[in-house]
């Protein structure tokens, strides 16, 4: 909503300053914006005089003029309009002026080798219509006095640009603003006393409204103006539009206009010589048409509040007039309608026609249901004084009366919210200024609600009434007490940022990427899981949200990899979507390292990342978050778009119950397809929900300490297994060989080639052996190897390696 | 007895000289081997007439003690000698670059929202969370922003399904409404994360942060909500001093409804909290509108209480500096290295949010 100080003026009495004011619009509610000075540079533009025109030498359509513009000096200006001829005068803006509409800085400049000292303007390029076949034309008798003077009068008022929340639509006219700051004592409110249509002649074009189901107009009132001569509106109105950075028109629209600016009241005028027959309001039919004064051709359905006559569709109720009935500059005869439409029909239709108009802004919020009568009062009389012409009595069709809204409050209310207190003497006088009546009962005020203000139902709203107008600085500070009666974070809450910070630690860069994703990417990475479109995506390449976090992840690592980094490692923690209803989400820690370790490096060799990279940060982050290792248990079945000779899934333990992670090297068919350019790219995945919480809390993980002191042996074992065979197989077959015995078992080598056979491979294995109990003799020793190779002979068809 | 007085003096003197380890040990045996020049003497002990014996060992116990340190100080110093040369040999150059550390960093808006929860937690509010899929009910019906509410232009949606029933959640307000259904009063609860809306330029992301605050009790009013953000700005930006401004405005979900400006000024190119007269909304506020209480089975008549909702990415945004929204989410791998967080630096009270 844009205002001016001057306009506020009109309506209110006051002698503070605007700085002032920009306070306490702030103060109570009517957030500001921004604040423009729309008038800096315009006293540059000067009422002129053509004296002389010729012919440009190089052009044809173009002239050099000689300009007065009141100083010694004649201009010399190239102009293009066919109307700049001898005499005429116009407006000048010389070099160094802004031109209102392209924002463009005049210069002196060459025009075809003529020098041009500055410019002559059209309507157009002063924002004043959209008039641009040709300079203004100023009547010789008013201006020729002006010459040298501003055409535009001085202004001291900014443009101000207030954010009206939707709940105020009362604010969306100058009155409103008005009304509110006389109400926090920011000046009085005029008493406007509006004059009133005095007429003999009845309104004679007949307005039905029809008793349709949830019929949206609900009262139509409407006035006739005939023998009127529709001419471009006088100086003060021109002003007070340009003034909020609107382009006057014509008398009869910007007239509606400005009573729409100034209270809040919509109106709409007809040519009553293209109406057929009267007016209908009523429901639309499917498949009606009409051509909307925006040139755009509307196909409405059925159940919009539509005014029609005897042809069709005239327009549609408080939303949008229509082009069959709209006015001209030649109108003769004009239908002037001030109607009430109920919100939510006002908001579903334009919703339905994707529409947005000024009068639907404000329907959709609200009207007031009584400003019917002052709006035809208002704009027919200011009609007849502009543009001449009869006034007919004033028509008002009611299918519904509207009730003055009452509630009862609670004086008590107040402190009970805001913590303060304030006199009723103070809350009398703030809610009538506000509009209220109020009649004092025995424990509570009875209020009778200004119908200005549909937002107010209940109590509570009064209250931010009172404490909004008396302003919020009122209320004190009350500090809050330390004291936690409940644990901040849950068990899950805890391993989300435990996991968050142990990945973090690993040397992987926290990222967060959108929620959606590109669904070419998506479609390497959802496995099984659906896809999830969204229906207005901001762009096609976020079409979908994500089923893994890979996708945007892998399209970010490439990012980087194209801005010149190669050894990169990143990871998010979040959400994938496995479905489309709430809840259907699971929270994922997934990570990617590219590259090599060590590359360039004097004192290390540099290698790929591989899998055991990746498998390192996955178990070491899980025995971090507080899990036992030795009960993990990994197989190598994972999801397609992994490696699937180089990656593997990760259980907490052998039950198998839920996958707690996934990790290896992508597919290489992926990388090729997103053309990624990188050694190897390994990447793993955790899944959060899928983690059983550690329920001991760390005092019950610290259990008796106990060590054993009697000497301890190491033997190594080296067996040759079938290729296939894992080395978890083998381990898990000596750690079962005798678990009080056996406190260590460590794979050291693992080989293949010369010496072995083919398809086959040695894994060397040293285990640690030693008792709680007591020293162990070699013949204890010698039963427990013969055990280990025994038993893994048997469990993996391995052989000990001679 | 002046026997062990010429030992002792030309024992002294040659031991003083310039020896090698060979030689040092040649006259260990001279002195203190079997026939040692010493351990004869220690031999005639019993020759000695009884009057001077006494004199004589002690005097020639004196002498052994003392050739015998220097011996060892001699040895010591040859070896420790020997010692620093091989170390000496052994010298690298330390200024070669070390064995190399990776680290990762967290996230800006994950470091805050563990900031912030470290604040609240202080004030006994705990944490809650909610799907970033959400229905049309919860993210806007129960919270008094019925169809056809103008107020819901304020967001612009994305919906998953055709009748939009199913959207993504356009701020973390439907937490308020999960976890009133779910327990009873009264609440004290956070609730950070992920937030929607179709909006993407400059200055605003497809997908940004919010936390979402509640507390429903049977006598909070507008002067705790006042409280509990005036503490919470305080000790988020680390100051002393906050300006603070609570200014009217309207929610559908409170009432009354106020957003909150802090006082700001720019120094030097960078912005300090707190000071000069500029103002910077930073957050929505208001006490928790009674429709929306009904809505959840609450009574409005016995509780009441306020809710807030605040932009995290803003927060981390003028906390740390950093001008640009889209880049919290564009990855770029040197914007994380510096913005991000050494994963050791965890918010924690009692040793103060950032070190």
């Amino acid at each position: 909503m844009k205002i001016t100080f001057d306009w506020l003026k009109d309506h209110l009495d006051t002698k503070l300053k605007e700085e002032k004011l920009l306070e306490q619009l702030t103060n109570v509610g009517l957030e500001v914006e921004s604040v423009e000075d729309l008038s800096s540079g315009l006293d540059l533009f000067k009422v002129a005089k053509i004296l002389k025109t010729e012919k440009h030498p190089n052009a044809d359509r173009l002239k050099v003029c000689d300009v007065d513009v009141g100083e010694k000096e004649i201009k010399k200006v190239v102009c293009g309009a066919p109307n700049a001829i001898e005499g005429l005068i116009t407006i000048y803006a010389p070099p160094g002026a802004v031109v209102p509409k392209s924002k463009v800085k005049l210069v002196v400049a060459k025009i075809r080798d003529v020098t041009s000292y500055g410019m002559l303007c059209s309507e157009s390029e002063l924002n004043l219509s959209d008039e641009s076949d040709g300079i203004i034309e100023l009547s010789l008798k008013k201006y020729e006095k002006s010459i040298g003077k501003s055409y535009f009068s001085k202004s001291d008022s900014n443009l101000i640009d207030l954010s009206i929340t939707p709940n105020r639509p009362d604010c969306l006219g100058v009155r409103g603003i008005a009304r509110d700051l006389a109400a926090s004592g920011f000046g009085k409110l005029k008493n406007l006393k509006e004059k009133k249509i005095k007429s003999k002649s009845k309104q004679i074009i007949k307005v039905k409204i029809n008793k349709d189901k949830n019929q949206a107009c609900s009262s139509f009132g409407s006035c006739l103006i005939t023998n009127v001569k529709n001419t471009e509106s006088p100086k003060w109105l021109k002003d007070k539009l340009v003034s909020i950075g609107q382009k006057p028109i014509s008398a009869i629209v910007d007239i509606t206009n400005y009573v729409m600016l100034d209270i809040n009241r919509p109106l709409h005028a007809y040519d009553a010589d293209k109406i057929e027959k009267g007016i209908v309001v009523r429901n639309s039919k499917f498949g009606e048409e009409f051509t909307a004064l925006d040139n755009k051709s509307y196909k409405l359905d059925d159940g919009m509040c539509v005014i029609s006559d005897d042809k069709g569709v005239l327009g549609l109720g408080g939303i949008i007039g229509g082009i069959r009935s709209g006015t001209e500059l030649n109108t003769k005869n004009i239908l002037l309608e001030s109607a009430y439409f109920k919100p939510r029909s006002i908001r579903s239709t334009s919703k339905k026609l994707n529409l947005d108009t000024d009068a639907k802004f404000r329907f959709e919020r609200g009207i007031d249901p009584s400003s019917i009568e002052d709006g035809l009062n208002k704009a027919a009389l200011l009609i007849r004084d502009i543009c001449g012409g009869e006034i007919s009595k004033i028509d008002i069709q009611r299918i519904e009366t509207s009730k003055n809204k009452t509630i009862k409050f609670d004086t008590n209310l107040f402190k009970k919210i805001t913590g303060f207190q304030i006199s009723t003497k103070e809350i009398f006088k703030i809610l009538e200024n506000l509009g209220f009546k109020i009649k004092k009962e025995k424990k509570y005020l009875k209020l009778t609600i200004p119908t200005w203000r549909p937002d107010i139902s209940q109590e509570i709203d009064i209250v931010e009434e009172l404490v909004r107008i008396t302003g919020y600085d009122k209320i004190k500070i009350i500090d809050p007490i330390k004291e936690r009666t409940k644990s901040t974070l849950t068990q899950s809450q805890k391993l989300f940022h435990f996991l968050q910070r142990a990945v973090a630690s690993k040397g992987y860069l926290e990222a967060i990427t959108w929620s959606f994703t590109d669904s070419n990417y998506n479609d390497h990475f959802k496995d099984k899981k659906k896809e999830i479109r969204i229906v207005n995506p901001i762009s096609s390449d976020l079409g979908v949200l994500r089923n893994s976090i890979f996708s945007n992840l892998i399209m970010y690592m490439n990012k980087n990899l194209d801005r010149g980094f190669k050894d990169l490692s990143i990871f998010e923690i979040g959400p994938i979507f496995t479905g489309s209803n709430p809840g259907e989400q699971n929270t994922v820690v997934c990570g990617l390292s590219a590259g090599k370790r060590s590359r360039l490096s004097w004192v290390e060799k540099e290698r790929n990342v591989d899998v055991f990279d990746v498998k390192r940060d996955v178990v070491q982050t899980l025995v971090e978050a507080g899990y036992n290792s030795d009960k993990f248990f990994i197989d190598s079945e994972t999801p397609n778009y992994y490696h699937p000779g180089k990656s593997g899934r990760l259980f907490l333990n052998r039950g198998k119950d839920q996958i707690a992670a996934y990790f290896g090297e992508i597919h290489p068919n992926i990388l090729k397809k997103i053309d990624i350019k990188t050694e190897t790219l390994v990447g793993f995945e955790i899944f959060l929900d899928n983690l059983k919480l550690p329920k001991k809390t760390l005092k019950d993980q610290k259990i008796k300490f106990e060590v054993s002191d009697y000497q301890k042996s190491e033997r190594d074992f080296a067996f040759i297994v079938d290729k296939n065979v894992e080395a978890q197989d083998l381990i898990n077959a000596i750690s079962n060989v005798d678990q009080k015995l056996i406190s260590n078992i460590k794979v050291f080598d693992v080989y293949e080639g010369e010496n072995i056979p083919e398809n086959q491979k040695s894994i060397a294995i040293s285990v640690t052996i030693q008792s709680s109990e007591k020293t162990l003799n070699d013949n204890d020793l010698e039963n427990i190897n013969n055990s280990i190779v025994k038993t893994v002979e048997n469990k993996t068809g391995a052989k000990i390696r001679s | 007895m002046s026997d062990i007085k010429n030992i002792h003096n030309d024992y002294s003197t040659k031991l003083n000289n310039n020896l090698s380890l060979e030689e040092i040990n040649q006259i260990k045996t001279e002195l203190f081997g079997k026939n040692g020049l010493i351990s004869s003497q220690f031999k005639n002990i019993g020759s000695i007439p009884e009057t001077s014996r006494k004199k004589f060992a002690s005097d020639l116990n004196q002498i052994k003690d003392e050739l015998q340190n220097l011996i060892t100080n001699k040895i010591s110093e040859i070896e420790s000698k020997k010692i620093n040369e091989k170390l000496e040999n052994e010298k690298v150059d330390v200024t070669l670059p070390e064995r190399s550390f990776i680290r990762g960093k967290i996230h800006p808006v994950s470091q805050t929202i563990d900031e912030i929860s470290s604040i609240f937690s202080e004030i006994g509010f705990s944490v809650e969370e909610g799907p970033d899929i959400e229905n049309e009910y919860n993210n806007f019906t129960a919270l008094n922003t019925p169809d056809n509410h103008p107020a819901r232009d304020m967001h612009d949606t994305f919906y998953l399904n055709e009748n939009k029933e199913i959207l993504l959640r356009t701020h973390t307000s439907p937490v308020q409404i999960r976890t009133m259904l779910k327990d009873k009063p009264p609440f004290k609860i956070i609730a950070p994360g992920r937030t929607y809306r179709s909006d993407s330029d400059q200055t605003h992301a497809p997908m940004f942060h919010q936390v979402e605050g509640l507390h429903i009790d049977k006598d909070i009013n507008m002067g705790h909500l006042k409280g509990c953000l005036n503490y919470f700005i305080k000790e988020f930006f680390e100051v002393e001093k906050i300006k603070m401004r609570f200014r009217p405005s309207h929610f559908p979900f409170t009432e009354p409804s106020a957003e909150v400006d802090i006082g700001y000024e720019i120094k030097d190119g960078k912005i300090i909290i707190g000071e000069g007269d500029q103002w910077l909304e930073i957050l929505g506020c208001g006490m928790v509108h009674p429709n929306v209480l009904k809505n959840v089975k609450v009574d409005p008549l016995k509780y009441q209480g306020y809710a807030f909702g605040i932009g995290i990415d803003r927060l981390a945004m003028l906390k740390y500096g950093i001008n640009d929204l889209r880049a919290f989410f564009d990855c770029d791998y040197r914007w994380l290295n510096h913005f991000g967080f050494d994963p050791l630096d965890v918010p924690t009270n009692y040793r103060g949010l950032s070190r």
